[in-house]
């Protein structure tokens, strides 16, 4: 048994608190967050962090925290390096009064590198859009949440959005569609599902890889200038998106055929490309824009009195900020579902936080309490299932912004997650892990 | 008056051949060896050991490894994380398909496996030099980490392409508290410094330096190039190797190809270049500064003045400092932080009556 300088305070204060009989001063929920500012994706990060950020400062200025808890929050530069983060996970998982009880690094590499650590800690990690995407299956990942949509559910909805284009997925017979994909072990998680559904619905598919960090791409538009596909699937990341379209444009690729991803479909991906990224399709789990009233809250409890987290407040509403602010919303709504079970105006631990993941049910009466319909999909986590909702919007840029083009747009769910459970069983396998009864959780 | 070595005589070869001729050293290092194994494990906490002490010892390696290469056998290469990347995979691999394999034979067969990738890409410093070579094992770094996402059989046909580190596990103990992985990382790169300062002292590292020097000059007093400096690489890439594996299996847990890329390779270089370049100790003065210094940085600014800044201020601030840092290190002593601690016993042993 060891005790650290900083253990026996926060002991001391504990009992100290307990003798007190809860009149002590108001009680904070620690958060830490693992943010990236500069590096590479250092612009990414500003707004998805900032979104995050903003929305708790409005949690806390408008209702006071959540029943009464302030949110307190800690960021720790990670420049999106593996190391760095996990010193950050390190760092911060005994601060605060309950310690920091959920981890969302948004950065796959961070992600998996801390993968193992958080099951032993006892701390739920949540990775919205990114990470490790068997880990949808809650049986053996009980500690993993990548939540809304996984990647493999993004492919097959694409693939349907492209056939509710055609009229239909039977009419895709024949359709020749190319996947333009970044290099890596991200842009290849795409291959197993697209390849699957092309058995299926008898599309021709030819994958094209672009090496990373993708800004040339001559070659690979020359080759699909002489395929001529029907659809071109963007499954890029950073220079790479802007780059495509750019390179689209000069060999007179239609950009209303190319449908991007939700990592090729911000602000941040079409700017850059000026006219070229006019009318250029995206996928997305949250839209941008500022016309919704929790936007508009943001604005009015936050920025109106100068704490707003962007340093350009014009690009509150950009799509990666509003991005951020759906983890906000997760986040806060998670403490809401576990502080109903473990108690109301009490910090929760990392144990309670991931019952609250858990059960965490957002449905539309909820989302549009939180001024937030349209602006996310319901989401209905169980322990099976960790993923929610498995749905995307489609975005069509028009030169100045995104215009939401289509409703949520599910994947095959049923596909999905029967490769969701043969990749977990086998990783459960490798690791000897014994998934979870979920008959027995309550 | 520290280093006062009156009475100190060398009566015989060994005395005279051993690593720390003076006894105040060798006093000094066992206590800091003793410190490390024995102090550190029972007072260090779990952030201490997990987060600060395993990576830097790590890293160590590591650079400890391109020191050898870079440093004394002047072959300038940019791909160590790639070798890393190699010793990870493999010793994962051996791990993962010989049953009942011992994780330190995996280590060691994970880095031979390395060595071999590494003398493959040392061939071409038979024909070229400096920057040139730089170039050649840039390919390395790059053809290595695509070759571990486009064929799925290294990560197992994982779909996403990561591997995750079984348990280790020796002798029927489980390695699996943060004290026993830390002591087992420590008693790795112990040998191998060990080993390699011995390497270094010996006929081995002699040639290594004669080519570095001047490698014509090398051939004509009748050392054979090609194997000399294949011999580096391959020295070299096993350091690498077995830091990649202990990476994956004693820090990390899970690693994905990607995290092995050239910006890991450039902070390998810049560790040697900080600590001292052609020194075992320098190779962990620059592992130490390069991985601490920004941690350090980023707890001082985002706790003292971090709220009154705004935000992403403080980031950019501790890249500037760092930076400033490096450059103000490299000004005041451009061989490295070793050089600046083999002055100070220069001093030490001369003071107060320096000549």
């Amino acid at each position: 048994m060891k005790f650290s300088l900083r253990n026996t305070i926060v002991m001391g204060a504990a009992v100290t608190g307990l003798l007190a009989g809860g009149v002590a001063a108001a009680q904070e929920q620690y958060i830490g967050l693992p943010s990236y500012r500069v590096g590479p994706f250092g612009s990414n990060g500003a707004s998805l962090f900032g979104g995050w950020i903003d929305y708790m400062q409005m949690i806390n200025e408008r209702d006071g925290g959540v029943n009464g808890v302030k949110l307190t929050w800690e960021e720790c530069e990670t420049e999106y390096n593996n190391a760095r983060g996990v010193e950050c996970y390190e760092r911060q998982k005994n601060r605060g009064a309950t310690g920091n009880s959920a981890f969302q690094p948004l950065s796959t590499g961070i992600a998996y590198s801390v993968l193992d650590r958080v099951a032993q800690d006892k701390i739920p990690m949540v990775t919205i859009g990114y990470g490790r995407t068997d880990a949808a299956d809650g049986r053996v990942f009980p500690w993993v949440f990548p939540m809304i949509t996984t990647y493999w559910s993004q492919a097959s909805a694409i693939i349907n959005y492209i056939g509710s284009k055609e009229g239909g997925n039977d009419k895709l017979r024949g359709k020749k569609i190319a996947l333009l994909y970044h290099d890596s072990a991200y842009g290849k998680e795409s291959h197993a599902v697209l390849q699957r559904l092309a058995e299926r619905y008898g599309y021709q598919l030819t994958m094209i890889p672009v090496a990373s960090p993708g800004n040339e791409q001559q070659a690979q538009w020359l080759q699909i200038r002489q395929l001529r596909p029907d659809y071109t699937i963007l499954w890029g990341w950073g220079v790479m998106n802007p780059t495509a379209l750019r390179t689209a444009a000069r060999t007179g690729y239609p950009r209303e055929k190319i449908v991007g991803v939700w990592w090729s479909g911000s602000e941040e991906d079409t700017i850059p490309a000026g006219d070229a990224a006019k009318g250029y399709v995206a996928a997305g789990f949250n839209p941008a824009g500022t016309g919704f009233p929790v936007i508009q809250a943001i604005q009015e409890h936050v920025y109106a009195s100068n704490r707003g987290n962007m340093e350009d407040r014009s690009r509150v509403g950009s799509v990666l900020y509003n991005r951020g602010v759906v983890h906000g919303i997760i986040y806060v709504e998670a403490i809401r579902t576990a502080q109903e079970k473990f108690g109301k105006g009490k910090p929760l631990t990392g144990e309670q936080m991931r019952w609250g993941f858990e059960n965490l049910r957002i449905d539309d009466a909820r989302l549009s309490a939180l001024g937030a319909t349209g602006f996310m999909p319901q989401l209905n986590i169980t322990c099976a299932d960790h993923e929610g909702a498995g749905v995307v919007k489609f975005q069509q840029w028009d030169g100045a912004k995104w215009n939401v083009v289509s409703d949520w747009v599910s994947g095959d769910r049923q596909l999905v997650r029967g490769m969701i459970e043969e990749s977990a069983a086998a990783y459960a396998a490798e690791k000897g892990i014994t998934p979870r009864d979920c008959s027995k959780e309550m | 008056m520290l280093y006062r070595e009156a009475g100190q005589f060398k009566a015989s070869y060994q005395e005279d051949s051993q690593i720390f001729p003076i006894r105040q050293d060798r006093v000094g290092f066992i206590a800091l060896l003793a410190f490390f194994f024995l102090i550190v494990p029972m007072v260090a906490s779990q952030y201490w050991l997990q987060a600060i002490l395993t990576p830097v010892l790590i890293f160590s390696l590591a650079a400890l490894g391109l020191n050898i290469l870079t440093g004394y056998a002047g072959q300038l290469s940019l791909g160590s994380a790639a070798f890393m990347a190699v010793g990870a995979f493999a010793t994962y691999n051996f791990m993962l398909r010989i049953d009942g394999m011992p994780f330190l034979m995996a280590i060691l067969l994970g880095g031979l496996s390395a060595a071999a990738v590494g003398i493959l890409f040392g061939l071409p410093s038979l024909r070229i030099k400096g920057f040139y070579l730089a170039v050649a094992t840039l390919a390395a770094q790059f053809f290595i980490v695509w070759v571990l996402v486009k064929f799925p059989w290294f990560s197992n046909y994982s779909s996403s392409g990561v591997i995750t580190a079984q348990e280790i596990n020796i002798l029927g103990y489980a390695f699996n508290t943060p004290e026993s992985k830390y002591l087992l990382t420590l008693l790795v790169v112990t040998v191998l410094a060990l080993a390699a300062k011995n390497m270094v002292r010996s006929t081995t590292g002699r040639k290594w330096m004669a080519v570095r020097d001047m490698d014509v000059a090398a051939e004509v007093i009748g050392i054979r190039l090609m194997r000399t400096k294949l011999q580096a690489f391959a020295v070299s890439s096993f350091y690498c190797g077995v830091a990649g594996a202990l990476y994956a299996y004693t820090y990390l847990g899970t690693v994905e190809p990607e995290g092995f890329n050239l910006t890991l390779s450039f902070q390998i270089l810049f560790m040697i270049i900080i600590g001292g370049v052609g020194s075992i100790l320098g190779s962990f003065l620059g592992a130490a500064f390069i991985v601490l210094l920004p941690v350090f940085l980023n707890i001082v600014l985002h706790s003292f003045v971090g709220a009154a800044l705004p935000p992403g201020f403080g980031s950019n601030l501790e890249l500037m400092i760092f930076g400033g840092l490096i450059i103000f290190f490299l000004i005041v002593e451009p061989h490295g932080m070793a050089r600046l601690w083999q002055i100070g016993k220069e001093k030490l042993r001369l003071w107060p009556f320096p000549h």
